[in-house]
Order: structure tokens, then sequence, then C-alpha cells
């Protein structure tokens, strides 16, 4: 098993690099013009160069994401508990809920906007109303499929609705939430980027627009670097968490290996 | 620490049913899921009276009601007409804490089956309250020693996905059994497992039935599990369901696979299994 895994780790590494080695080859070889499509060796160059200036703007870039992420999954958490536990709750309010999520959110950028002005605060509601629903779902889902079976063996242990939310419900939808966070940390790190790039004078999203109306163009893709660095980070960071905590839910695959 | 009563009267005389308190009383109880036009009944007025510590086991056609039965004594379902006493009690709207377990044996995964077992104990009074103070120790040995009764010693650490499914399904017995409930409600509990595990099992369950004497309550489609196990066995009509027969079973305990082969046993088997066929024969109207 470890050996395949360290194989499969290798093939990932060695596409990346055959990525930015076509990349750069193609650019030399066609004598591609910085201002449309820089060498990605110019663009590390940029990235190396002018990092204590885009420092503070990962940090804020981060911060918005962050706080839209933890509103957004408390926001999520609460509503998706809420109508997991009631079947006519979910049926009642999963219309209301898709044709909320169904809004592309650049759309809601500028009332945001119009309500806060620019800055922090739109890019954190941003993010949060990207990131809450699939939260919402997962946890909605991870709730409704208790086995009723067990709810009768406690019901007839006397056993209150709180009980089995506690003891089985919750531990229950653990799995459902954690795939769910993965998902909604990237949605939040897009929302809150998306934000910063229409309406705000911090953030990577900013620095981008910026550096794209001055014609810096190694400076726009170095901030696409930082982003797909900061999105692959946050992903892999809540994808451990998640194995930690629900690693019952996958190892059925390796069974009786003790 | 389990409640453990004198069980001499199994190979001697039996004692006079009603010498001794009864524990499930049915008095014209009946069920009707759903209202007005669309109302399915589920059991026609129904009278069944079972003593303290007895084995019944109810054997009938599909969907006659059987575990209607079971879900009234437990509370789960409460009667459209009719009175149940459960305990002395009339079941309300309150659960009466039994003991109850299913064909599918629902082990959390996330837990080993140790703590799977002692989950009745999280709810149950008077072991909820102390399960955060001292006795979790006491509550594990309990556990374990439920699991050795039952042939699992030293799977207590393992995780249900590490067990077999008869070896689950003798775990769901221990978590029926934890909280010493005094009576045991099983809907088919045997109904997945394969001819050798079930016998083995039917064994496991008059075991733990002899040491522990709660009221047993079955609900079965093997008519050999039945005979085997059931002190009394209750033949149910198809859908409404209402008791065709009822009948004692005296056959020495405790009782061994190999006695199922001998003939009062197999007559007793060829009883059971025309009273059904009638039922179902009355039922379908002679697509039997």
């Amino acid at each position: 098993m470890p050996d395949l895994d360290y194989r499969q780790k290798a093939w990932s590494a060695g596409l990346i690099v055959l990525f930015f080695v076509a990349w750069e080859w193609f650019c030399v070889m066609t004598g591609m013009s910085d201002l449309v499509l820089p060498r990605p060796s110019q663009v590390f160059v940029t990235l190396f160069e002018k990092f204590p200036i885009l420092w503070p703007h990962i940090l804020q870039t981060l911060a918005t994401t962050m706080i839209g992420f933890v509103l957004g999954v408390g926001l999520g958490v609460v509503l998706g508990a809420i109508i997991g536990v009631s079947k006519t709750a979910y049926d009642t309010a999963y219309p209301l809920l898709v044709g909320f999520s169904s809004i592309p959110k650049v759309a809601v950028v500028p009332i945001f906007v119009l309500w806060f002005g620019s800055g922090t605060v739109p890019a954190v509601l941003t993010a949060l109303s990207i990131c809450f629903f699939p939260i919402v779902v997962n946890i909605a889902t991870g709730l409704a499929t208790t086995e009723p079976e067990l709810e009768d063996v406690l019901k007839a242990l006397g056993a209150s609705k709180l009980d089995i939310l506690w003891n089985v419900g919750l531990p229950r939808t653990m799995p459902f939430f954690f795939a769910s966070l993965k998902v909604a940390i990237s949605y939040a790190f897009v929302g809150a980027v998306l934000s910063e790039t229409v309406a705000s004078n911090r953030g990577i999203g900013n620095v981008m627009m910026t550096a794209s109306s001055n014609f810096n163009v190694p400076l726009v893709f170095a901030g696409l670097f930082v982003l797909a660095g900061l999105g692959v980070a946050l992903y892999v960071i809540f994808s451990l968490i998640e194995g930690r905590i629900t690693g019952w839910a996958t190892r059925k695959n390796d069974m009786i290996a003790t | 620490m389990m409640r453990m009563q004198p069980h001499s009267e199994f190979r001697g005389a039996p004692v006079p049913a009603s010498a001794l308190p009864i524990a499930i009383e049915l008095s014209e109880a009946s069920v009707t899921f759903g209202r007005g036009a669309r109302a399915v009944p589920a059991l026609s007025t129904t009278t069944l009276r079972i003593v303290d510590g007895e084995f019944v086991a109810l054997v009938g056609p599909s969907g006659c009601g059987k575990s209607t039965i079971l879900r009234l004594v437990s509370g789960l379902v409460q009667p459209t007409s009719g009175v149940v006493i459960v305990g002395g009690r009339e079941v309300a709207a309150r659960a009466m804490r039994v003991g109850m377990a299913f064909q599918n044996p629902t082990m959390l995964p996330w837990m080993s089956i140790e703590r799977n077992i002692m989950l009745p104990l999280k709810i149950v009074e008077p072991f909820r309250s102390q399960f955060r103070k001292l006795r979790k120790t006491e509550f594990r040995d309990k556990a374990n020693a439920l699991l050795e009764q039952v042939g699992l010693k030293g799977f207590g650490n393992r995780y249900p996905w590490q067990l077999s499914g008869g070896m689950l399904q003798r775990a769901n017995l221990c978590r029926a059994l934890i909280h010493e409930p005094r009576m045991l409600l099983l809907d088919e509990p045997f109904g997945a497992l394969d001819q050798f595990t079930r016998e083995e099992l039917w064994s496991i369950l008059q075991d733990l039935w002899i040491a522990h004497r709660p009221t047993v309550l079955l609900v079965t489609h093997d008519l050999r599990e039945a005979a085997f196990l059931g002190s009394r066995i209750c033949v149910m009509s198809a859908r409404p369901g209402r008791i065709l027969d009822d009948s004692r079973v005296d056959f020495p305990r405790p009782r061994t696979v190999a006695m199922t082969f001998e003939p009062e046993f197999v007559a007793l088997n060829q009883k059971l299994r025309a009273f059904i066929v009638d039922a179902r024969g009355a039922a379908t109207k002679g697509a039997a």
C-alpha cells in the first residue's frame, strides 16, 4: 500500500513539473510577449521579489476567507441541523435554499458594497454566502440518514430527540460535515478573492486587479500562483483534519488489517 | 450485578401461570395506521397475556402485525383502541425502557463494540447519571461480562466492521440486555443469518434467557426457531392480524439443536405450519 502511495505522489509531482516545463518551453519557442503570457520562471522571480509587498495582502485574503468560512460554517451547521431533524422543515426550506445558492455570487457583491462600503466586510459576506450551502446540505443529509431501527431501539429506551441527535445523529454526520468543510473552504476563498477583485483596496484579488491595469502581467500571474498555493494548502489542511476525525467512515476498504 | 432469578422451575413441574405477575397485557388492543379512506388496519382486536419471565414466540404470515405488537409493547406505537399494560402500567406516550433487537444489528461504526453495547446506559436511568462518574469501568466490565456470555470474549475493542454478521447479532443481543431490562423484544433477530449461525445463536439466546430471565417476545418467520426458543407460541392470522392459536411448548430446557429432529418437535412444527398455511390461504383465496 505505501509503495503504491509513493508512486502515485511521484506521478502527481511529475505532472506538475511537466506542466511548468511545457509552459516555459512554449513561451520560449513562440517568443511570447511578457504582456500576454509570462514564462513561469519569470513569474516565480516576480513572486520572490515582490513577496514583501504581497505578504500583507495574503494575510488580508486569508483573514477575510477564514472569517467568512467560520461564520458560514456556523450558519450552515445551525440551518442544516434544523432542516435535517425535521422532514417537514427539509421539504419546506429546500427550494428557497436551492434558489439562494443558484444566484451567482458575483451578482451579490455590488449589493454588499452598497450596504457596507467596499473593503473587508463585503469580502467576508461573499465568502460566507458562497460557502454555507454545501455545509447545510451535508449536515441535513447526514442527520436524515440515521437508521430507523436504531432510532426505535433508543426511543424504546426512553431516549429524547436530543439524546438521539447527540449520540447518533451528530457523530454520523461528521464524515459528511468534514467532506463539506473541504469544499466550503475552497468556496470561501473563491468568494473572498472575488469580492476583493471587484471592490477592495486590499487583498490578493485587488493586487491582481491593480497589476493588470498597470500591465504588470508577471505580477498578475504571481497573484494567481499565490491563490493556487493557498487554495491547495487550505484544502490539504481540512483533508488531514477530516482523515483524523472520521477515519472510521473510510476504513471499511482495508478491512481486518489489525 | 445482573438480575438473577431462581430458575428452578425449568425441569420440574411448570409453575401455574396465574401465580406469576403479568408482564404484558393487551386487552382488546387494535392498531390502524392512517385515517379515513386511507386507513390501514395493522392489528385487529387482540387480547394477549404474557407472564413475567415467559418466552413467547410470535409467528405468522408476512405483514400480519407481529411487529406491530412489538411496537405496541415498547411504546413506539399507541393502540387505536383497547389497552396495553406493560409491567403493571398502561403504555402511555412514554417509552417502556425495554431491550430491543432487530434483524439489522445497527452497530454504530465509529464506536468499538464495547462502547456500542454501553450505549443504552447513556440513556436509561439510573445508569445515565452515573455514566460520567466513577462507574464507567464498572459498566465496561458489565459489557465485557455479557460479551463473554455470547462467546465474544476479547472482541470488545474491535470495531463493527471487523465482525461477521453472526458476531454483530450477538453484540446486538448484548446491547439489548445491558441495562437489565425486564423485557426483551426481538424482531426477527436472526433472519439474515445462515442456518448454522442461526442455530448457534438460538442456544446463546436460550442461555441468556436462562441467566437473566427477562420476559421475551420474539417475532420470527422460522417455525423451528419458535419451537426451539419459545415457552409459548402464538400463531397470528394474515393482516389485519389476530391470534389464531396460543399453545405452550413443554420441551425441557436447555433445549439442543438435536432435539429439533425428534418426532414430537417435528409434529409441533407441522402443526404450526398447517396454521400458517391456512392463514395465508384465507388471505390469498387459494393462491397458495
